[in-house]
């Protein structure tokens, strides 16, 4: 029984980092219906800023975090400027693909700027361990944890009780009728990048002492973090992170009971499944059109 | 400026428009059947691996660019028309056996995936074809008595009602040259008949389709089907060039390199898939060009310039220290995809139309006719 709980609470963690992830590729598409297949490659750009300012630069932990974070909204924006907003509102295809041409090109420009060897940063959660009676969480998986649950909360705050939260919903809407509105479209689409460009750079720097920093960390954690965000149903704060943590759980789970090789592949089956019996996720909207 | 003088309404379905499509295919044709005796073994063997993808773009171009359907897990057809063809080759059935037989499996399990996707759309129907081709991937690591695992498969030359195919050989090159031009005329054959202008009217709208009368569950699965059935095929002969198969070829790279065809190519016609092959193919000579000969030609270059000899073998040795560079393929690719989207959307086909069109109308061509129209997002939730 112990085993059950130690592995449920280690997939708990592991779906917590999915959540983080999957967090991110939510904001986008709930503002502006894009589907950001370079949100993993993000949050690897912001492990690798990170390590600049306090393994390189020599700053103090959360000034370094700080600047990361900053940095990677900075990015973000001009991710925004440069690449989306030409193509914004063609066929949804044609800026994933667009997306995804993005992450080959920030996994092999971060590969021969910071080489390809696995990069460590110490951190206040390196070491240490949590013990609730036999059960031990170690704390780097803790910080996850619990910046998953803040940013969750404040997020979803922001979505559905501010202006801008209002605003970034009806731009999802129809962008067009937005304008018309008195919505200041370009701003707001700019600051979801912002945003969700900082979400995936506060996930990489938490990532850090877990998964170490190299460059295609996101390319892994992302192709999990995007059956996450659809589990939950594309558009859902709430729903990104229990898709996360069902992806997680099932990953731990299978790859304890199950024979191997099923660790890998259980969680794309489960999703399978669900998308058979609610294809636009748990808590994705199901509305049709009507003419 | 040709003008057709139509007379008929079959003339609008016709194959090939008037008599100057004739000359220009037949001539096309032509040089394709001369070129095993014109070329090098290296460009002819470029030039196969060329037709394979062609097949594949083509396959894709039925399912997205005709019937509107995106699909990141073509890798996962090609892997399985390739293992069907070494696993029945290794039990001992002919080639003009299992190549059909290939394309039926296949077809059977691309429309079993239709089937799934009847209800998804958009970004949920790409993550599920994602899904299917990881547990493709997987069951092709696991399933050792057929597949052999990780540690891969052997798969001989055809043999061909007793003769032997070589896979570098000019019967090989003609074999790929014959499927290809045949799933180029059925995807073209399909395009003027009910079928076709099915799947057009359900790219175009599924509600509209629908209401027309249009059973969107079985066209959909029909585009599946046959868009699996053709890469199935071109699987089986990509299974013999390569002569070895094995589960990590047939990654989401992979599939991510024949959607790069079709959107290099250009998604709204068969001549893209052809184009798009051509330029994915070669993006690896080029590339090992900048690695050797580039570097080279720059420093005797700026030699010839006036350049101090020690100054130009720094620049050439910066300059292939760029071009060997790890992962270049990887930044070169995505450049490519980011600019075809941004610049050239309609792609190569898009640009060989609109220069023929400049040359058709010279003095009165106008720049607006292809024009994009600003688009604006408005939500595909409620579709």
């Amino acid at each position: 029984m112990l085993d059950f709980i130690q592995q449920l609470v280690s997939g708990i963690a592991l779906g917590c980092v999915y959540g983080l992830i999957a967090l991110g590729f939510v904001l986008i598409y709930k503002a502006t219906e894009v589907v950001n297949f370079a949100q993993g490659d993000l949050m690897m750009l912001g492990g690798f800023f990170v390590f600049t300012f306090i393994g390189l630069i020599g700053l103090d932990y959360w000034l370094g975090f700080l600047f990361a974070v900053c940095a990677m909204a900075v990015f973000g924006m001009a991710t925004e400027r440069i690449l989306i907003r030409p193509i914004l509102g063609y066929p949804q295809f044609s800026i994933v693909m667009a997306t995804i041409g993005l992450g080959y090109f920030l996994r092999s420009v971060a590969g021969m700027i910071w080489g390809t060897d696995d990069l460590k940063i110490e951190t206040p959660f390196s070491t240490g361990v949590l013990k609730l009676g036999d059960l031990v969480i170690a704390h780097d998986k803790l910080s996850v944890i619990v910046a998953t649950v803040i940013l969750c909360a404040v997020l979803y705050a922001f979505f559905n009780y501010t202006r801008m939260g209002t605003a970034m919903r009806a731009t999802s809407e129809n962008m067009l009728a937005a304008y018309y509105m008195g919505i200041p479209v370009k701003k707001v689409v700019s600051l979801i990048w912002a945003i969700s460009a900082a979400v995936a750079a506060t996930a990489g720097v938490l990532l850090a002492p877990i998964t170490f920093i190299h460059s295609n960390v996101g390319l892994a954690l992302g192709l999990k973090a995007f059956p996450a965000a659809v589990l939950g149903g594309f558009g859902s704060i709430p729903g990104a992170v229990i898709g996360g943590l069902i992806i997680g759980v099932i990953e731990t789970l299978a790859g304890f009971y199950l024979p191997q090789g099923w660790k890998d592949v259980a969680p794309y089956v489960v999703l399978l499944i669900v998308l058979l019996v609610r294809p636009h996720g748990l808590f994705g909207p199901s509305m049709r059109k009507k003419v | 400026m040709r003008f057709v003088f139509k007379t008929d309404y079959d003339q609008d379905i016709r194959l090939l428009k008037h008599s100057g499509y004739w000359w220009s295919y037949g001539v096309l044709l032509a040089v394709l059947i001369a070129f095993p005796y014109l070329v090098g073994s290296y460009l002819q063997s470029q030039i196969v691996f060329v037709f394979i993808y062609a097949i594949v773009g083509v396959a894709l171009i039925i399912l997205t660019g005709f019937t509107g359907q995106a699909s990141l897990g073509h890798a996962a057809f090609l892997a399985i028309g390739a293992y069907t063809a070494g696993f029945l080759q290794s039990q001992g059935i002919s080639f003009i056996v299992y190549f059909p037989a290939a394309a039926i499996i296949t077809g059977a399990v691309g429309a079993m995936v239709g089937f799934p996707a009847l209800r998804l759309s958009g970004i949920y129907l790409v993550i599920a074809t994602i899904a299917f081709a990881f547990i493709v991937e997987e069951i092709l690591a696991r399933w050792e008595s057929v597949t052999h695992g990780n540690e891969g498969m052997r798969v001989r030359a055809i043999d061909f009602l007793g003769q032997p195919i070589p896979r570098d050989g000019d019967a090989f090159y003609f074999l790929c040259l014959l499927v290809l031009v045949g799933s180029i005329l059925l995807a073209q054959n399909l395009l003027r008949s009910p079928t076709g202008r099915a799947f057009i009217a359900i790219r175009d709208s599924e509600t509209a389709a629908k209401s027309m009368g249009i059973d969107l569950a079985g066209y959909k699965v029909k585009s599946f089907a046959i868009s699996a059935a053709l890469t199935g095929m071109a699987g089986v002969l990509f299974a013999h060039k390569m002569s070895f198969i094995s589960p990590e070829m047939f990654t989401l790279l992979l599939s991510i390199e024949f959607i790069m065809v079709i959107i290099i190519g250009g998604a709204f016609g068969v001549h893209g898939a052809v184009l798009g092959a051509i330029f994915i193919v070669m993006v690896d000579p080029f590339l090992t060009a900048l690695k050797d000969d580039v570097p080279v030609l720059g420093a005797s270059l700026a030699t010839t310039l006036g350049m101090a000899p020690d100054a130009a073998g720094k620049l050439r040795d910066t300059m292939s220290a760029i071009g060997s560079a790890a992962g270049l393929k990887g930044a070169i690719y995505g450049l490519i995809i980011m600019m075809f989207i941004l610049f050239e959307p309609y792609g190569l086909y898009g640009r060989w139309l609109k220069v023929k069109l400049f040359f058709q109308l010279f003095p009165l061509y106008k720049k607006a006719t292809f024009k994009r129209q600003k688009t604006y997002v408005k939500s595909e939730r409620n579709r």
